[in-house]
């Protein structure tokens, strides 16, 4: 009886089929949008700022790169009369104090990075890693205030001591003794600002040492360093070159904390001791505010230079860091 | 027949002469340090740090060296070095929380969340004027750009945890970029794209842009790790039971991955919170409370710290410490939310 099929209905077989639904692929192609989101916004910083600049880097050319003069004068309607834009003091100073940050802050972190995974008891080490967790969500705002009021006496101080004991090596060479507001002064504060990233891309690389080769290691009787010497550093060393250059890309970037130590001067200037430095980042704000139209447009300019530096220091040290992921082992 | 208790022995944990003879070493070396310096021509508190840590190398190393030998000598030296960045790490972050709270404080009161800065300068008496117009443009433009980089967050997180295609490698490396894209290009970049031929006006939605552009990266990359870790028989679950793609992901995976998302969104807020250069050149830092964020300058905290700290005042500087203790009290109680609600998993 309950298999008597109804001649009414016609049967035709199910299609089966692995084509997705509407609902599916309206869904796949609003997250593939969404995906593809920032490949809009970073196309469009390199476009709108490139459009802005454009203008100032073609009468420019390369002596905005080579130059280090940065001065414009207008008539009284506003008109430009002479304009010259150089950001060689600048990029200079920025790639200065990036780099004395970074020499600062990469034994400090690689150090503290070996300390919470190797030495520190469990408890200290739950408490550590969300204090410098916490520390990298610091505004930039008050790396900058507190480097100005607490941190500068100090510094200027072990600048003397620099000075004095080691003057003789070219780097640590001042010829006027002003130490204030120094390239240094503004490396140290980024060295703090970039410690905590570049220890936690350091722990991370470290925590991933294969542990059968720890364990093989002290069984063969090896000391915690000897241990650490044969099979923590080789795995993570690239890992912490990563790390330290996502660092120096931070470190490049970073506005206000070195905008408020840093005395910003129109020449180049490689003794680091001396207070006068350059920084893309901060000419911006120095000079946004009563900037002509034709100044914003060469600040325009300057930006994408800063921003094609930042993404080219990311991107090496995003693919280092992925490539130590992979040589586990 | 007798009872034996057996107690468990632990060999390898430090004994009590051990205990000891370390104790003895470190106060030792704090004696040795005094005095040295007491002595020799340094002072300061960079002398006693430095000389305590060489003192204490020195002891233990020789101690290990007559002991253990050579390796263990290496090992002792290393130990000290090692403990010496991290407190070199921690050494700021005690000195930055204890200075905010110490200078902030003073410069706390009623007042200050209950009154604007339209009737005072920052040169004023500190009773003047308040912080109110700088706490809701903070949280307006926080929770406008978390209305904006939410979405596109998420959606690229799940590009690259559920569609899985081609794109994956681009997108994730093209994600990191954006991370690292400095605050001041963001806010040029708003500025010469919406601000200069559109709006032609300062406003607070512009700050929200070049925020969202700085938040994006954090929550999709959290998102992406929180959404991994996920386990796949939900995924394949919903499917099997005749779900769609877009069912089980809106219907199974969020719902799941709901705590981490929040933590997401938390660190994206608090990546934001503080940042100060974009909104020195988007949003006209306005001393009145204004609750439109599409309409004239809107104040912010970390504009108006800005603006206190370069006023230069005694009071200023009080005032720009009060701004910065309640800044930083917000990032501290965004990132222990952030922690709470995403511990449970480490």
């Amino acid at each position: 009886m309950s298999t008597e099929i109804n001649p009414a209905v016609s049967v035709t077989p199910r299609v089966i089929t692995t084509e997705p639904r509407r609902s599916d692929k309206v869904f796949r192609a609003v997250v593939t949008s969404g995906g593809l989101s920032s490949l809009l916004i970073l196309g469009l910083i390199a476009l709108f700022l490139g459009w802005r600049g454009f203008d100032v880097m073609r009468t420019q050319g390369l002596s905005f790169i080579t130059s280090s003069d940065w001065s414009i004068s207008t008539d009284d309607l506003g008109n430009v009369i002479e304009s010259n834009f150089g950001l060689a003091a600048m990029l200079v100073g920025t790639i200065l104090c990036a780099l004395i940050a970074v020499v600062i802050a990469v034994p400090i972190s690689v150090f503290s990075a070996l300390f919470l995974n190797f030495y520190a008891p469990n408890w200290l080490k739950r408490i550590l890693v969300s204090t410098i967790d916490m520390m990298a969500a610091f505004p930039s705002i008050l790396f900058g205030i507190w480097g100005f009021l607490v941190l500068m006496p100090s510094v200027e101080y072990w600048a003397k001591l620099l000075h004095r004991y080691l003057g003789f090596i070219p780097i640590f060479d001042v010829k006027i003794p002003i130490y204030t507001r120094s390239p240094f002064v503004a490396g140290v504060v980024l060295a703090i600002m970039i410690i905590p990233i570049i220890t936690s891309v350091s722990r991370e690389v470290f925590s991933q040492a294969p542990l059968d080769r720890i364990q093989a290691a002290y069984a063969l009787g090896a000391t915690r360093w000897a241990m650490i010497k044969t099979v923590v550093i080789p795995h993570g060393r690239s890992g912490v070159i990563g790390g330290a250059m996502l660092g120096l890309g931070r470190a490049m970037g970073e506005t206000v904390a070195v905008f408020t130590v840093l005395n910003i001067v129109f020449q180049i200037n490689w003794q680091m001791l001396l207070g006068a430095g350059g920084n893309v980042a901060s000419l911006i704000i120095l000079k946004f505010g009563d900037a002509s139209p034709y100044e914003i447009n060469a600040l325009m300019a300057a930006g994408l230079v800063l921003f094609a530096l930042t993404l080219l220091v990311n991107g090496i040290a995003n693919q280092i860091v992925k490539r130590t992921g992979k040589s586990g082992r | 027949m007798s009872t034996v208790e057996v107690k468990p022995i632990k060999p390898w944990a430090a004994s009590r002469a051990d205990h000891i003879r370390n104790l003895s070493i470190l106060l030792g070396a704090m004696i040795a340090s005094y005095l040295f310096v007491a002595v020799t021509p340094m002072k300061g508190k960079l002398a006693y740090f430095f000389t305590f840590f060489l003192f204490y190398m020195i002891a233990t190393a020789t101690y290990k060296l007559f002991t253990r030998g050579q390796m263990a000598a290496k090992d002792a030296l290393v130990s000290t070095v090692v403990s010496i960045g991290a407190v070199a790490t921690l050494i700021p972050i005690i000195s930055i929380l204890a200075t905010v709270v110490k200078n902030g404080v003073k410069g706390l009161h009623w007042s200050l969340f209950t009154t604007d800065m339209s009737l005072a300068t920052p040169t004023d008496p500190i009773a003047n004027g308040g912080l109110l117009h700088a706490i809701t443009g903070t949280i307006t433009l926080v929770a406008l750009s978390l209305v904006i980089s939410v979405p596109i967050g998420i959606l690229t997180a799940l590009y690259m945890t559920e569609i899985k295609g081609r794109l994956i490698g681009p997108i994730r490396f093209l994600v990191q970029a954006m991370s690292g894209v400095p605050s001041i290009v963001a806010g040029l970049f708003i500025l010469s794209s919406v601000l200069y031929p559109i709006t032609k006006a300062y406003s607070g939605f512009m700050g929200v842009l070049a925020l969202s552009i700085l938040m994006i990266p954090t929550i999709a990359r959290t998102s992406e790790e929180v959404l991994n870790l996920i386990p796949n028989d939900l995924r394949e679950a919903g499917v099997a039971l005749g779900g769609t793609q877009w069912r089980t992901v809106a219907m199974i995976v969020l719902p799941a991955a709901k705590s981490g998302l929040v933590t997401a969104m938390i660190l994206g807020v608090a990546r934001i919170a503080g940042e100060t250069a974009p909104l020195l050149l988007l949003t006209g830092g306005g001393d009145r409370v204004n609750p439109n964020p599409f309409d004239g300058p809107m104040g912010s905290l970390p504009y108006y710290i800005w603006k206190s700290f370069n006023a230069g005042s005694p009071e200023a500087i009080t005032r720009a410490w009060a701004g910065l203790l309640v800044l930083v009290l917000l990032v501290l109680i965004l990132f222990t939310a952030a922690r709470m609600l995403g511990g449970k998993k480490k």
